[in-house]
C-alpha cells in the first residue's frame, strides 16, 4: 500500500432493504488532495459518506484509513481516528451559539473529566482557555468570527455551512469529508466558499468532497469519483472523467452520441 | 402441575382484561406516538362510576335482575369514560402535538394525578366494595376450577376485540385511522380529518377502558381510587410486549402477560424454594421445619415485579415487540 | 482579541446583593422558628429537595434525558444509611463515612440502570425508570421475609442522626450564647452541603462534560459524529445524578429519624421531576426556585387551608395532601400548554421549547 493512500476503500457494499445503495464501491483518496464524489441522485453518495462514517456498517468491504482498518467503528470513533464530516442537511447545534458549536467539536482532542469540572484545576483551565482561542481562531478562519456569539440558527444560511465546516476543522481531521457544501448558495457564495476549500488544502488537509455544482467541483478537485445507483462508473482526474461517456450518460440519462464512433 | 390449569385460567382472565387496556394504549401510540399515562385513571373511573350507578340503583329498592343492573353501570361508565377520555384529549394533547416528546407525556402525568385525586375526592380514600349481587359458579374443569364469570370476561373480551379489529379493517373510520398512524399529514391532505380520528382512538380506547374496569370490579370485587396506577403500568408492558401500535400484539400481548404474570405467581414460591439448600442458618432452618418444608426467597407478593420485568426486558432487547416491525433510523 | 462568550462579568453591585442573601439565609431559621420549628425541618426538606432536583437536573436538564424511577437513587442511598447507622443490624458507622457508601452505591445502581437502557428513545426510557423505580420499591417493602434485610413495610427506625463525636446534630444546644434547636443545626450543615452541591452543578455545566451534555440533548448524531461518545455521556450524567440522589438519600434518612417504602414511588419521582420541570428545565436557579416553592407552597397550603376549613364547615372536606396534589397535577398540565420551558428557563432550553410549538 503507497504511502500516498490516506483513505482506502475496498469492495464496500451496503443494502437498505430492498435497494442495493452501494455495490462493490473501491476507491483510494491520497493525502492532500481534493477528492470529489459526484453522481445523480440517489447514486449513493451520501450513503457511502454514512457508511464511511460508522452510520452504518457496510455489508461487505473494508475502509483502511491512514494504514488500519476501520472495521466496525462507530461514529465517535471514527471523528478520533481523524475523519470528520458535514452533513447535506445542515446539522449545527442550532440552540447554542457559533462560539459554542466549534468548540464543542473540540471534544474529542480535549480530556477534562468529572474531577476536572468540579475542581476546576488549573490543567482544566488551561484546557478551557485553549478551547475557546482555538474555536474563535477556526472561526475566523472561515470567516464567522463577527457572530461567535450568534445562534448557530441565526446565521444566514452560507455562514451556517461556514460554521459546520469550522466545527468539523475542531476535530483537528486527517480527512474532511463534506456533504454538499454548496447546496443552496448563489454564485457569489460558492466562489467565497471554493476560495475556503482552497485554503483549506493549501493548509495541508485531505479533502472528500460530495457536490452537485459541477463548476466546483471541476474547479477544485484533483480526482473525483463518480457513481451510479450504487456503483463506480468512475475515478479519475477531473478532466477525463468530464469526458467519460459513461459518467455523460448517467447524468443525462441514455446514451448520447457525441461526435464518438458508437459507445 | 396440579396449580398449571388454574394458573392458566385465571391467567387468561387476567389477560383478557389486560388486553382491552392495553388496545387503548396502543391505538393512542399507534396514532400520535403518545404514551397515555392516565389510561390507567380512565379504567379505574370506569370501575367507580359502575359501582356508584350499581349502589345507586340498589338503593332504589326497585327489584332489577343482576344483568341490567350490571349493564346500566357498564353504559354509563362508558359514556362517562368516552367523555373524559374526549376533554383530556383536547384540552391538554391536541394543543401539544408539536411540541417536543417530553411535555405531553408530562402532561399525561399531570392528567392521571387529577383524575387520581379527584376519585379520591368524589368516592373517599378506602377500598370500595362491589355488592354482591350474584355468586359465580364455578364449574370442575381436570381438577381445576373456572366460574361462569371467568368464561364471561373470556368470551366478552373476546367479542370486543373482534369488534374493534372489524371497525379498523372494514370501515371507514378504521380505514382513516390507518392513514393516520402511517402518515398523519399525509392522511390529512386526503382530506381525512385528523382531529376526528384522533379523538375517536381516545374515544374507543376509553369505552373498552370502562368495561375494563368494570370487569376488574366484578371480578375482584374491589375497587379504589389508586386501582388505575399498576393496571395502567402493566397493560402499556402488555401493549409493549405485543408490539406498540399493533392491534393484534396489544391482545396478544395482554394476554400472554396475564398468563406469565399468574404462572410466575403461582410458581414463584416453589422455584426459588430454599429449604433443599445446605448451609441454611438456624432461624431459617427452623422457618422450613414450621413451614411444611418451604421457604421461599421470593413468594406471590413479588408477583408485580414479573410485569416490570417483563417492560425492561421487551424494551431492551426487542422494542418492536413480538408482532411489531423493525424500526430502524436513517441518519 | 477572543470574543468572549455570553458570559456577563459580575458587577460589584452584585456582590452587595450576594451579601445579603448570606444574610438573611443565615438568620433565616430563627426566623422560621418564630413561627414554629416544624418551619424549620421544612427548610431543611426545601433543601434536600434541592439537592435532588439539581440532581435530576443532570439527567433530565443537562443530558435531555426522562427519568421517571429517579426515586429509586434516594431510597438506596437511604436505606444505605438506615442499615449502617440504627440498631436493625447494630451497625453504627459515622454519617461522613456512610454518605459515600451510599452514594456510591446509588452511583453503582445508576450505572446498571443505564447501561442497557440509555439507547432507548424518550418516551421508552421513561417508561423503563420508571419500571426500575417501581421494582427498587418492591423490593424495598418484600426484603423482610426470609431474611429480615428491609423490615419491610414497616420500615427502619431509630436512625442515628449525624454526630461527631459527641456533637449531635439532633440535640438542642446553646453554642456560643445562642440557643439551637436540632433542626436549626442541620440547617446550617445542610446549607453547606447544598451549597457545595450548587457550586459543582455550575461547574459541570460550564464544563467541557456540560457542552457535551448540551450537544447530545441538540442533536445526538451531530454529537457522535463530532467524537463524542454518547452513550458514556448519558451514562455518565445517569450516574451523576443518581449519586446526588443518594447523598440525598443519606440526609433524609438522618434529619427524619426514620424510612420506610412509602416514601419512595412514583408520585415522589414525579415530584422531583416537575420541580425540575416546573422550575425551568436546566437551569440552576430555575431548579433551585422549582424545589423550594414545591416544598413550601404544600406547607402553606396546609397550614391555612385546614384551619379555614374547620373555621367555615366545621371539618375538613379536602385534606391538605388532596388539595396539593390536585393543585399539582393542575400545574404540571398548565405549565406544559402555557409556559413548557418553566418559570425560570435557562435562555437554551426556552428556544428549544418555544421554538418548537411556535415554527414546525
Amino acid at each position: 500500500m503507497s504511502q500516498l493512500s490516506l483513505l482506502v476503500a475496498k469492495n464496500i457494499s451496503k443494502r437498505f432493504g430492498g435497494v442495493q445503495a452501494l455495490a462493490d464501491v473501491s476507491f483510494t483518496i491520497n493525502h492532500g488532495e481534493i477528492y470529489g464524489l459526484i453522481g445523480p441522485n440517489g447514486a449513493g453518495k451520501t450513503s457511502l459518506f454514512n457508511v464511511l462514517t460508522g452510520i452504518y456498517a457496510p455489508d461487505e468491504g473494508a475502509f483502511i484509513f491512514d494504514g488500519e482498518p476501520l472495521a466496525g467503528a462507530k461514529p465517535n470513533d471514527v471523528a478520533e481516528r481523524g475523519i470528520a464530516r458535514t452533513f447535506q442537511n445542515i446539522r449545527l447545534f442550532q440552540n447554542l451559539s457559533a462560539l459554542e458549536n466549534v468548540m464543542i467539536g473540540r471534544h474529542v482532542r480535549t480530556r477534562a473529566g468529572v474531577f476536572g469540572a468540579i475542581l476546576r484545576d488549573r490543567r482544566t483551565l488551561a484546557e478551557e482557555a485553549a478551547i475557546e482561542k482555538r474555536a474563535y481562531e477556526l472561526l475566523e478562519y472561515v470567516g464567522v468570527a463577527k457572530r461567535a456569539n450568534d445562534l448557530a440558527k441565526h446565521l444566514a444560511y452560507g455562514d451556517q455551512r461556514r460554521l459546520e465546516i469550522a466545527r468539523a476543522l475542531a476535530t483537528e481531521p486527517k480527512l474532511l469529508a463534506l456533504d454538499e457544501p454548496a447546496a443552496g448558495m448563489n454564485a457569489t457564495e460558492t466562489q467565497a466558499l471554493k476560495r475556503l476549500l482552497e485554503d483549506i488544502s493549501r493548509d495541508g488537509m485531505t479533502i472528500l468532497l460530495i457536490e452537485h455544482d459541477m463548476k466546483l467541483v471541476m474547479s477544485v478537485c484533483g480526482r473525483v469519483l463518480v457513481l451510479d445507483y450504487g456503483k463506480k462508473i468512475a475515478e479519475d482526474s477531473c478532466a477525463v472523467v468530464q469526458n467519460d461517456p459513461k459518467v455523460i450518460a448517467a447524468y443525462l440519462g441514455g446514451e448520447v452520441s457525441l461526435n464518438l464512433k458508437g459507445a | 402441575m396440579d396449580i398449571l390449569l388454574q394458573q392458566l385460567i385465571n391467567g387468561l382472565t387476567l389477560g383478557s382484561v389486560y388486553a382491552l387496556v392495553a388496545l387503548g394504549y396502543t391505538m393512542v401510540y399507534g396514532i400520535i406516538g403518545l404514551i397515555n399515562f392516565a389510561h390507567g385513571e380512565v379504567v379505574m373511573i370506569g370501575a367507580m362510576v359502575s359501582l356508584s350507578v350499581v349502589t345507586a340503583l340498589l338503593g332504589t329498592h326497585v327489584p332489577l335482575p343482576p344483568a341490567v343492573l350490571i349493564l346500566a353501570g357498564l353504559v354509563v361508565a362508558i359514556l362517562v369514560c368516552m367523555a373524559i377520555a374526549y376533554a383530556m384529549e383536547k384540552i391538554a394533547y391536541r394543543p401539544l402535538r408539536k411540541a417536543p416528546r417530553l411535555a405531553p407525556l408530562i402532561t399525561a402525568i399531570g392528567m392521571s394525578i387529577i383524575l387520581q385525586n379527584m376519585a379520591l375526592i368524589i368516592w373517599g380514600r378506602n377500598y370500595r366494595t362491589f355488592p354482591t349481587i350474584f355468586q359465580p359458579t364455578p364449574y370442575n374443569v381436570h381438577g381445576a376450577s373456572i366460574t361462569d364469570l371467568q368464561v364471561l370476561i373470556i368470551v366478552l373480551a373476546g367479542l370486543i376485540m373482534a369488534g374493534l379489529v372489524f371497525v379498523v379493517q372494514r370501515t371507514r373510520l378504521g380505514m382513516a385511522m390507518r392513514a393516520t398512524a402511517q402518515n398523519p399529514q399525509v392522511a390529512g391532505l386526503m382530506g381525512i380529518d385528523i382531529n376526528t380520528v384522533i379523538s375517536a382512538a381516545f374515544v374507543i380506547g376509553a369505552a373498552l377502558a370502562a368495561v375494563a374496569g368494570l370487569m376488574v370490579m366484578t371480578y375482584y370485587g374491589i375497587a379504589h381510587y389508586y386501582m388505575g396506577f399498576l393496571l395502567g403500568l402493566k397493560a402499556f408492558t402488555a401493549a409493549v410486549l405485543g408490539g406498540i401500535g399493533n392491534l393484534a400484539g396489544a391482545m396478544l400481548g395482554g394476554i400472554l402477560l396475564g398468563i406469565i404474570e399468574a404462572l410466575g405467581a403461582g410458581y414463584i414460591g416453589d422455584v426459588t424454594n430454599i429449604c433443599g439448600f445446605p448451609f441454611l442458618s438456624d432461624s431459617l432452618q427452623q422457618q422450613c421445619a414450621a413451614n411444611d418444608g418451604q421457604v421461599s426467597l421470593f413468594g406471590s407478593n413479588y408477583q408485580d415485579v414479573f410485569a416490570f420485568f417483563v417492560l425492561i426486558g421487551v424494551l431492551i432487547f426487542r422494542p418492536s415487540g413480538l408482532l411489531g416491525e423493525r424500526v430502524s433510523e436513517r441518519a | 482579541m477572543s470574543a468572549r462568550r455570553r458570559r456577563k462579568a459580575i458587577p460589584s453591585k452584585a456582590w452587595a446583593g450576594v451579601a445579603l442573601v448570606a444574610v438573611a439565609l443565615a438568620l433565616l431559621p430563627f426566623v422560621a422558628a418564630l413561627v414554629g420549628q416544624a418551619w424549620v425541618r421544612i427548610l431543611n426538606f426545601a433543601m434536600i429537595y434541592v439537592m435532588l432536583a439539581l440532581g435530576l437536573n443532570i439527567v433530565v436538564g443537562f443530558a435531555g434525558l426522562l427519568d421517571l424511577g429517579y426515586i429509586a437513587f434516594y431510597a438506596v442511598g437511604a436505606y444505605v444509611y438506615a442499615l449502617l447507622a440504627s440498631p436493625h443490624f447494630g451497625i453504627h458507622l459515622p454519617f461522613w463515612v456512610i454518605l459515600p457508601l451510599g452514594s456510591g452505591l446509588a452511583c453503582i445502581f445508576g450505572v446498571l440502570l443505564g447501561a442497557p437502557t440509555l439507547k432507548l428513545r424518550g418516551d421508552y426510557l421513561a417508561i423503563v425508570t420508571l419500571g426500575f423505580g417501581e421494582i427498587v420499591r418492591i423490593f424495598l417493602n418484600n426484603l423482610n421475609a426470609p431474611v429480615n434485610l428491609t423490615n419491610g413495610p414497616q420500615g427502619i427506625n431509630l436512625i442515628d442522626p449525624f454526630h461527631v463525636g459527641s456533637f449531635s446534630f439532633a440535640k438542642a444546644e446553646t453554642l456560643a450564647g445562642i440557643p439551637f434547636s436540632g433542626p436549626q443545626k442541620y440547617y446550617y450543615l445542610l446549607l453547606l452541603l447544598t451549597i457545595a452541591v450548587i457550586v459543582i452543578n455550575l461547574r459541570l455545566q460550564d464544563s467541557r462534560l456540560g457542552r457535551a451534555w448540551e450537544a447530545v440533548r441538540e442533536d445526538e448524531v451531530a454529537a457522535k459524529a463530532m467524537g463524542i461518545n454518547t452513550r458514556n455521556i448519558k451514562l455518565l450524567a445517569f450516574a451523576m445524578g443518581a449519586s446526588f440522589g443518594g447523598i440525598a438519600g443519606g440526609i433524609f434518612s438522618a434529619t427524619q429519624e426514620f424510612v420506610s417504602p412509602e416514601s419512595f414511588g412514583l408520585l415522589e419521582s414525579i415530584i422531583v421531576l416537575a420541580m425540575v420541570v416546573l422550575g425551568g428545565m436546566g437551569n440552576i436557579p430555575g431548579v433551585i426556585l422549582g424545589a423550594v416553592l414545591l416544598t413550601l407552597l404544600p406547607e402553606v397550603l396546609r397550614s391555612t387551608m385546614e384551619p379555614l376549613q374547620n373555621a367555615l364547615f366545621g371539618r375538613v372536606l379536602l385534606d391538605a395532601e388532596t388539595v396539593r396534589l390536585l393543585v399539582f397535577g393542575i400545574a404540571l398540565v398548565a405549565i406544559m400548554l402555557y409556559r413548557p420551558a418553566g418559570l425560570w428557563p435557562s435562555a437554551v432550553r426556552k428556544r428549544e421549547l418555544e421554538g418548537a410549538k411556535a415554527g414546525s
